[in-house]
């Protein structure tokens, strides 16, 4: 089903992840992704798993929620698995034909998943925890500074928020107009690719003719609602750091100082066994 | 082409810890000819179930059979079948794509393979069979009005010349009058067609003028099927689940509990205006008789 | 309506010579053009119409689907400008550009589509997004949003994601999100059309009960004919213009009027009259059961 994607979509449950002030979560996220590509060796990745373990724990949202986001990439993971298992110069292996399997590239290979998963997994967890207006909130904060230098900050938040919004929405629709254009026996899957591009036409014209009427119809009632970009606006929920977020701050560098240490120091005190 | 189903269950999210009862053994048998409508609220099922019907979705458990044929198993024609049990879903006009009714029309039968004539033909009797003029063919469907727009989506289902013709909601949005044409559009071209036609609705109102028979859901359970007015005495039944008799039905039961000779089976304003009149046609009748024996 | 009378006399217009909207002479047309951008014609959308609603009143405005009706909603909020005529809001000409935000707080607006006018994604979220453009101070923010969801009977569900609600209660989320900048009017614009019968009856409950306890002043456009009854003033529109005005009971007696102009009157009122033409003694703009019952009484004491 095209309602499975759960990346924009919020998982209510009342946990202290939740609690945590937006910025706290887009930065943390974001050193997170950082933290992925700059350890190195697998007792990093310990480390990360652990760090994220224990986030995924705090948050009570259910881990199946963040599996699903994983579906959307297995194509991607897997074509990038296949590319450096076997491109990858090295110590060979396995030989088929051809084609061998080297020490590097399985090296490479089992890095790159567990970077793309955790990358995944990590944001899921963001956008889980973090209702898309806080989330554009953070980001519109985070980024103010970026005003001064002419960038619309606040509407590109907005557009991002109120794309989040619609995302379901369109989603359902999609499977409406799909389902209404099967009934008069429309065929989506067979032909050869110009026939399903051609095919997709049905779906697309009413799917994009009902995405302007919904956005015509948006933009007039945010502005009967007297929305008039960011100036003169005030805050439901004006953004404070509170000490819970400072220790959290505080949780992040230490999983940092923690990561890089168990890279550089477990392999030395093992010996310098090298995996 | 009869549909039978037989003890059909459809679950949403079986695998997920909130699996949601959609249809609960559901059995039904729709002959040929019939006009049926299938009443619910929000949310009682009535729309996955005509979804079962020709097949776009498939039940978790049950067996549905077209013209004795099961249509889950192999080798059924299943483009087949969502020709001959042709569905209009609710705001059909939001399908349209094409850049000219007639042409949005041919789409299904298109679709079925058929020969340039024979595809320009059904579009065209599909057309007229809506009642819409011959000026609108060539027109944009998205400079028409909703009425006339609904009316070109419905006719972009009848052109595939179905068996069973399923409408949900046709007259959601509507506006009075274009809901009655459209009701009274749709009564006519079953009356010429002598398809069977199913009619979803979550208003009584709507149906109790045209249909002869009433299904109604209730959380994915059947709860009643019958004739219109065997349906409507159930009406406190009825409001328990959130639907109502038509207006005129609960008018003709105060009549009769203020001691009334009428029948309280009238459903339309029709049967109760002729009700209420009959009855004083027999209060004047009895008066002139009572004056006649103290005449005498 | 004693309450409502006192409401009015009570806002301090000694002359009443301005309700809270007064249109005059208003006239709007949009020009019609092909594809390729040449003009095809004028279309007339609103044909020199003119009314004036006080406040604290409840005032229905019907019509067929083009008939003009939300185009003369969308002048309410200065969403649109008259193309001739005046629009005023309280006190205020909606063409005066200074005045537009005013209005629209003062005027509030509840569109057709319910999901096409919730921009937040948790329901207090959305409540909130007024008042924040507004400027409210936060914590008043929170006030406004907390009475607003109570009025509505929504306030439980204010943790909820619109995704999750059924078509009445985003409908009620929507109202809410306009009773939270504090109107003194509120317009909504066939907030019934996309409904079911249940959240038809949500809806127009929540409607009822602003008017009467809140004393907003509410204009509903809708072509259900259930939903006027409990109006104070009725407007019937055609082709852009005022065809028939007054209370339900005199609009509701022009039945013959009303299906000319695509419209329908309860089933009541409807099998009142058809008795009527029958010859029966029958009063004309029967509205509910009980109207009909004590008419019915009078006409068999008629012939007895």
């Amino acid at each position: 089903m095209l309602r499975d994607i759960t990346l924009g979509q919020y998982y209510q449950a009342e946990s202290v992840i939740h609690r945590l002030d937006p910025r706290v979560k887009l930065g943390t996220t974001v050193l997170f992704i950082i933290s992925l590509f700059a350890f190195d060796g697998f007792w990093g990745y310990g480390v990360a798993a652990l760090f994220l373990g224990i986030v995924i724990k705090l948050s009570k949202v259910p881990f199946k929620f963040m599996v699903k986001g994983m579906k959307s990439i297995v194509f991607l993971l897997s074509v990038t698995v296949i590319f450096n298992l076997f491109l990858t110069p090295g110590e060979p292996l396995v030989q088929i034909w051809k084609l061998s399997i080297t020490r590097e590239g399985v090296r490479l290979a089992v890095l790159l998943s567990i970077r793309l998963g955790f990358l995944i997994i990590g944001s899921s967890v963001m956008t889980l925890t973090t209702t898309p207006n806080q989330l554009t909130d953070g980001l519109e904060r985070m980024l103010r500074p970026l005003n001064k230098m002419r960038v619309p900050v606040h509407e590109i938040a907005m557009m991002m928020s109120i794309a989040l919004r619609f995302i379901p929405i369109l989603m359902e629709e999609t499977d409406k107009i799909m389902k209404a254009q099967l009934a008069r026996c429309a065929d989506f899957e067979s032909g050869n690719l110009v026939r399903r591009a051609k095919s997709l036409v049905p779906l697309l014209v009413p799917l994009f003719i009902s995405a302007f009427r919904r956005a015509n119809d948006l933009a007039m009632a945010m502005e009967a609602r007297c929305y008039r970009g960011g100036d003169h606006r005030t805050r439901m929920k004006p953004l404070h750091y509170e000490k819970r977020d400072y220790i959290a701050y505080l949780i992040v560098i230490g999983y940092l100082v923690a990561g890089v240490a168990a890279g550089k120091l477990i392999p030395v005190l093992l010996g310098g066994v090298v995996l | 082409m009869p549909i039978i189903l037989d003890k059909v269950s459809h679950i949403y999210g079986e695998d997920t810890t909130m699996p949601v009862r959609a249809l609960d053994n559901v059995s039904l048998v729709l002959p040929d000819g019939q006009f049926i409508g299938l009443i619910g609220h929000t949310g009682s099922g009535k729309s996955t179930l005509v979804q079962h019907l020709n097949g776009l979705m498939k039940a978790t458990s049950g067996a549905i059979y077209f013209n004795g044929e099961d249509i889950d198993s192999d080798g059924f024609d299943r483009k087949m079948l969502r020709a001959r049990v042709g569905l209009v879903f609710q705001y059909p006009e939001h399908q349209l794509f094409e850049t000219d009714v007639f042409s949005d029309v041919c789409f299904g039968p298109k679709n079925l393979g058929l020969s340039k004539k024979e595809i320009d033909l059904r579009a065209y009797e599909a057309l007229k069979l809506v009642g819409l003029e011959d000026d609108y063919f060539y027109q944009s469907p998205f400079d028409l009005s909703g009425g006339q727009k609904r009316r070109v989506a419905i006719a972009g289902v009848l052109a595939m010349k179905p068996d069973v013709l399923i409408l949900d909601e046709p007259t959601a949005g509507l506006d009075p009058r274009g809901r009655d044409e459209i009701l009274d559009q749709i009564a006519r071209l079953k009356q010429e067609t002598g398809i069977t036609v199913v009619l979803v609705s979550h208003s009584m109102d709507d149906v109790a003028k045209y249909v002869d028979r009433i299904i109604v859901m209730n959380k994915g359970r059947v709860l009643y099927d019958d004739e219109p007015k065997e349906v409507f005495k159930r009406y406190r039944e009825l409001e328990a689940v959130g639907l109502a008799a038509p207006q005129v039905t609960y008018i003709m039961k105060a009549l009769r509990e203020k001691g009334y000779d009428v029948s309280d089976e009238a459903t339309t304003i029709g049967e109760a205006r002729e009700e209420i009149k009959n009855y004083f046609a027999r209060l004047v009748a009895a008066r002139k008789e009572r004056q006649g024996a103290e005449d005498a | 309506m004693s309450s409502t009378q006192q409401n009015f006399a009570g806002c301090g217009d000694r002359e009443g010579k301005m309700g809270i909207v007064k249109v005059r002479d208003l006239i709007y047309e949009y020009i019609r053009r092909d594809e390729e951008g040449n003009v095809e014609g004028i279309t007339t959308a609103v044909d020199d119409v003119s009314l004036d609603i006080r406040q604290g009143e409840f005032v229905a405005v019907l019509g067929h689907n083009g008939s003009g009706k939300s185009t003369l909603a969308k002048h309410l909020n200065a969403i649109l400008y008259p193309t001739e005529g005046t629009v005023w809001v309280d006190g205020k000409d909606t063409k005066d550009d200074a005045a537009v935000w005013d209005i629209r707080q003062t005027a509030g607006m509840v569109f057709q589509n319910p999901d096409n006018q919730i921009i937040g994604q948790v329901v207090e979220e959305d409540v909130g997004f007024g008042p924040e453009n507004m400027g409210v101070p936060t914590k008043e923010i929170w006030e406004r949003v907390e009475e607003s969801l109570k009025a509505v009977g929504m306030y439980q569900y204010r943790k909820y994601s619109p995704n999750k609600l059924s078509g009445g209660q985003k409908q009620r989320v929507s109202i809410a999100g306009v009773i939270a900048m504090h109107p003194k009017c509120i317009v909504l614009d066939e907030p019934t059309a996309m409904l079911d019968p249940q959240g038809r009856r949500e809806v127009i409950r929540a409607v009822r009960a602003l008017n009467d306890v809140e004393r907003i002043t509410v204009i509903l456009i809708t072509h259900y004919m259930e939903e006027v009854i409990y109006a104070d003033r009725v407007y019937v529109m055609d082709k852009g213009r005022i065809a028939l005005q007054g209370t339900p009971r005199e609009v509701f007696s022009e039945v013959e009027k009303l299906k000319e102009l695509r419209l329908d009157v309860p089933q009541v009122t409807l099998l009142a009259h058809e008795l009527r033409r029958e010859g029966f003694p029958m009063p004309k703009g029967v509205l509910t059961d009980q109207e009909f019952l004590e008419a019915l009484e009078h006409c068999v004491s008629a012939v007895m």
